[in-house]
């Protein structure tokens, strides 16, 4: 096997693991105290940050305040999926102080410990367990400070809600506040400190509402586009027709006639700056500007063939047995080809950033899930070190992996640069569109064999340009090959325009493909979908998810097409493990389908805020009816088509099935990830039901009304 | 053209002069700085810039501000009043009808017209009502149990 160049980055090829400078961190929170003193070594934590994901420090995630409010610290962003309430649960619980103490500060690069990004559900799995410790080490120092502070033995000490106390006399006690006093506390444990254990929780595990409510059904809060600074400028810059058109000749006079209006040129960018977005989006328009394009060689309905002919040769990420041998051992062999189209990431919230330049100092608040990586793209881009640039997140309106790119604050901070004001740039919905790094289009191709008995005995699964996450199959077949070709950052020859991670990037193609194959052969071999699963399954956890599932649902036996509209899938997404039923109703006239419930059951292990757990597997479903029945981005070459919500049409009220959640109780698994895994079900499930209540097959997503009806009268 | 406009803004008079053909969206986030009110598509497609003109929702993003002259205008910051929550806000926190929360100001204004004009609204016609309004992160089903939850909780009562 080959070296595997389709390794799942997340971010492309770029990630930057420079560390930040603490300087700023105690500038701000004023250390330095009696039984706490400042900082370690910075060359050493800076080391250490090179080496490690999270620092060792446990002052690096958390302060205790002097009015006994815990501030947490994390360089994840907030976008929705509630870990600003779920990580506050994981420190209080093992700090031991009311939840509502928990103040959280993300996503701020110069007091926020290092983090590569918030995206493919790692918040609580990989986050989660350096927070945990931080909070159980601080803890034990606190209880030991007690000590000796109360002047008795430690193990005397009990410690609930922030306060410690003799276990034999409540009076004698002391606060982590005044302990701590607001500083940096210098004592560490020698050893590792022990975590609660799941019986002892007493606040992970409990159903708690998102903490950012009242902010935001108020208005107070903050997006990087709500971001005011005294003389901030709006800019709105020059954008091609087609990705790849070069600019011929530009004239900007007539925009420059304009009140208040400055405009920039800067090599390739060209920007209208003004006071208000609005009149600054109208001078653009004055700007006259012409473009070369170059030669169309692909569009929405050439591009499968496109990629196929691209890909290179592909790696074997899985495989057992033998091919021929499985092929031998099948009374009936399958073959098919799987398709899905781009699909725009379309957060409501469009790409956003301010910028400000003070001296040598930039500080850019960005709507972005990677500040630590856009810092280091504005230091470059400016020619700043890069302690000199501070990123902040406030809340990010919707991600979904289309914010780990971030070029809009690089605009901003030039401009900023060279306009010498703040500068705000927010992308117009349209580029929003353009400039989105699009799901992949991607091909799957997918040769197996069944046995007389209805076994899985061959499996030939190749994917192309979807990339490797969730490729490998989870049933038990004897004769297998997983073969995977280009990943979903694409690459060169491939894609027209950038493409990169969607929400479970991979995974929503790699599911699709896999269960409506799966569901063919059920179909073939005359068994029940599910039974036809847990016959060819040997993963008793996936049983469980399923069962569970199919148990809510009231799922009773029938082959397929049963003309009730009913489907099924199962997935394992990074280990979480989803098993999801739904039932669907096809107007035959018109292809129009409507999804009238879905049952999702959802094993992660750990829960740490069901409620947070069930509004993402909800939102998952929400959003996947989009990918699955709709979304597609049309293009020509490099000029996108689909550039608002007329056309490109996203979930709406109306489309909304009766949604069923069940968490699995599952204490032993510690917490996996909750953001991502659900929606990788939704294309093959409504595939399947569809199928089901209709008889027609359906090979490439979305699954719109007139595929709908071309498979109808093809069946 | 620059021309002097007054409304009520949140209950308070108000007299802006401006450029009158300018959408209220840009007035209300930029002039006057009450950025709760969103951009998301520009084009009256998506809601997020929902605000109420006489009691009626409007998409700002599209309404030129000449046409709120002598009128009442509420955006979310005018919702809450002295220090009370709207019952709509009340119930959009305690059914966590909302994620990344960009499209809930929106989504808030738009449901307190549709109770505005129907207060008992039946399930499917809450659907109805909201379904221009869209958001990403897929709120929808809490959404729709806020809104029913708030309905019952006015009574019927006009609540602005
Ligand atoms: S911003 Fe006005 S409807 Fe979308
Ligand atoms: S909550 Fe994110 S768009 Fe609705």
């Amino acid at each position: 096997m080959k070296e595997n160049k389709n390794i799942d980055h997340e971010l492309g090829n770029i990630i930057d693991r420079n560390p930040t400078t603490r300087r700023e961190f105690l500038k701000r929170l004023g250390g330095g105290i009696t039984i706490l003193f400042l900082f370690g070594d910075p060359l050493v934590l800076e080391a250490q940050r090179r080496t490690s994901e999270y620092p060792d420090d446990f002052n690096a995630y958390l302060r205790i305040g002097v009015d006994g409010i815990v501030t947490c610290f994390s360089g994840k962003i907030e976008m929705g999926q509630a870990v600003i309430t779920s990580l506050a649960q994981m420190l209080a619980e093992e700090l031991d102080v009311s939840l509502s103490s928990v103040d959280m500060v993300m996503g701020d690069t110069d007091i926020c410990p290092y983090d590569r990004g918030t995206f493919g559900s790692r918040s609580i799995k990989y986050f989660g367990p350096a927070l945990r410790a931080a909070a159980a080490e601080a803890r034990a120092v606190l209880i030991e400070l007690a000590a000796e502070y109360l002047k008795i033995s430690k193990d005397r000490l009990i410690t609930k809600e922030g306060i410690i106390f003799d276990k034999s006399q409540n009076k004698n006690q002391v606060t982590y506040a005044q302990l701590a006093k607001g500083k940096i506390i210098e004592r560490h444990l020698k050893e590792k400190a022990t975590l609660k254990a799941v019986s002892e929780f007493t606040i992970i595990g409990k159903p708690v509402l998102r903490s950012d409510s009242l902010e935001k059904v108020t208005g107070k809060a903050k997006f990087a586009g709500d971001i005011r600074l005294p003389d901030m400028l709006h800019a709105r810059i020059l954008r091609p027709p087609a990705h790849d058109a070069k600019l011929k000749n530009v004239d900007t006079s007539p925009a420059e006639k304009i009140d208040g209006v400055q405009i920039v040129r800067d090599g390739d960018l060209i920007a209208v700056l003004h006071k208000n977005p609005d009149e600054a989006e109208k001078a653009l328009i004055q700007v006259k500007a012409q473009f070369d394009l170059p030669e169309v060689k692909v569009d929405d309905k050439t591009i499968f063939k496109h990629l196929i002919n691209a890909a290179g040769e592909g790696d074997i990420v899985a495989s057992g047995g033998n091919l021929q041998n499985g092929e031998k051992l099948s009374s009936t062999v399958f073959e098919e080809m799987y398709l899905n189209s781009y699909v725009a990431h379309a957060p409501i919230e469009t790409h956003t950033a301010v910028a400000k330049i003070e001296n040598d100092k930039a500080t850019v608040w960005v709507s972005t899930q990677g500040p630590f990586r856009v810092k280091e793209q504005v230091a470059r881009v400016l020619g700043f070190p890069s302690q000199n640039v501070r990123v902040i997140t406030p809340f990010v309106g919707g991600g979904f992996g289309g914010k780990n790119s971030s070029n809009q604050a690089l605009e901003a901070a030039r401009l900023a640069k060279l306009t010498g004001k703040p500068v705000q740039v927010a992308w117009s919905r349209a580029e929003e569109f353009f400039y989105d790094t699009f799901r992949p289009a991607a091909v799957v191709k997918i040769k197996s064999g069944i046995t007389n008995s209805g076994k899985i005995a061959l499996w030939d699964y190749n994917v192309y340009f979807a990339g490797e996450r969730g490729s490998q199959q989870f049933y038990d077949v004897p004769h297998h090959q997983t073969v995977v070709t280009g990943g979903w950052g694409g690459g060169p020859g491939s894609h027209p325009f950038p493409t990169g991670a969607w929400r479970a990037p991979a995974v929503n193609t790699n599911t699709f493909a896999r269960e409506s194959h799966i569901d063919i052969m059920a179909s073939k071999a005359g068994i029940d979908p599910l039974e036809f699963r847990l016959k060819n399954l040997t993963n008793e956890r996936m049983k469980r998810v399923l069962r569970a599932a199919a148990e809510k649902f009231g799922w009773t036996p029938k082959k397929a097409p049963g003309g009730r509209g009913w489907g099924i899938v199962c997935v394992d997404y990074l280990n979480t493990y989803v098993a999801a039923a739904a039932e669907v109703e096809v107007d035959k006239k018109n292809g129009n389908v409507q999804v009238k419930r879905v049952v999702c059951a959802q094993d992660m292990g750990i829960v740490i805020n069901p409620e947070g757990a069930r509004m993402q597997i909800e939102g998952c479903i929400t959003m996947g009816l989009g990918y699955a029945l709709t979304e597609e981005i049309h293009f020509k070459g490099g000029e996108i088509f689909d550039l608002n919500f007329d056309t490109y049409e996203i979930s709406r009220f109306s489309w909304l099935p009766k949604i069923e959640t069940i968490l699995i109780d599952n204490p032993e698994l510690a917490p996996q990830g909750c953001g991502e895994p659900a929606i990788t079900c939704m294309g093959g499930l409504i595939a399947n039901a569809i199928y089901d209540a209709t008889g027609a097959r359906l090979f490439q997503l979305p699954m719109t009304p007139e595929r709908i009806k071309e498979a109808m009268k093809n069946n | 053209m620059q021309e002097t406009i007054s409304f009520n803004l949140n209950d308070k008079p108000i007299h802006l002069t401006v450029d009158s053909e300018r959408m209220l969206l840009w007035v209300l986030r930029s002039d006057l700085g009450l950025t709760g009110t969103k951009y998301g598509c520009g084009e009256a497609f998506c809601g997020a810039c929902t605000v109420l003109v006489n009691n009626k929702a409007v998409r700002s993003c599209q309404f030129p501000v000449k046409d709120v002259k002598g009128k009442e205008v509420i955006t979310i910051e005018g919702l809450s009043k002295n220090g009370k929550l709207h019952p709509i806000q009340e119930a959009f926190i305690k059914h966590d009808a909302l994620q990344c929360g960009f499209c809930t100001p929106g989504m808030i204004l738009n449901a307190c017209s549709l109770l505005y004009e129907n207060p008992q609204p039946t399930q499917s016609e809450i659907i109805q009502g909201m379904n221009d309004n869209l958001c990403r992160c897929g709120a929808h089903t809490r959404i729709v149990q806020a809104i029913q939850d708030a309905a019952n909780e006015m009574k019927g009562g006009r609540v602005k």
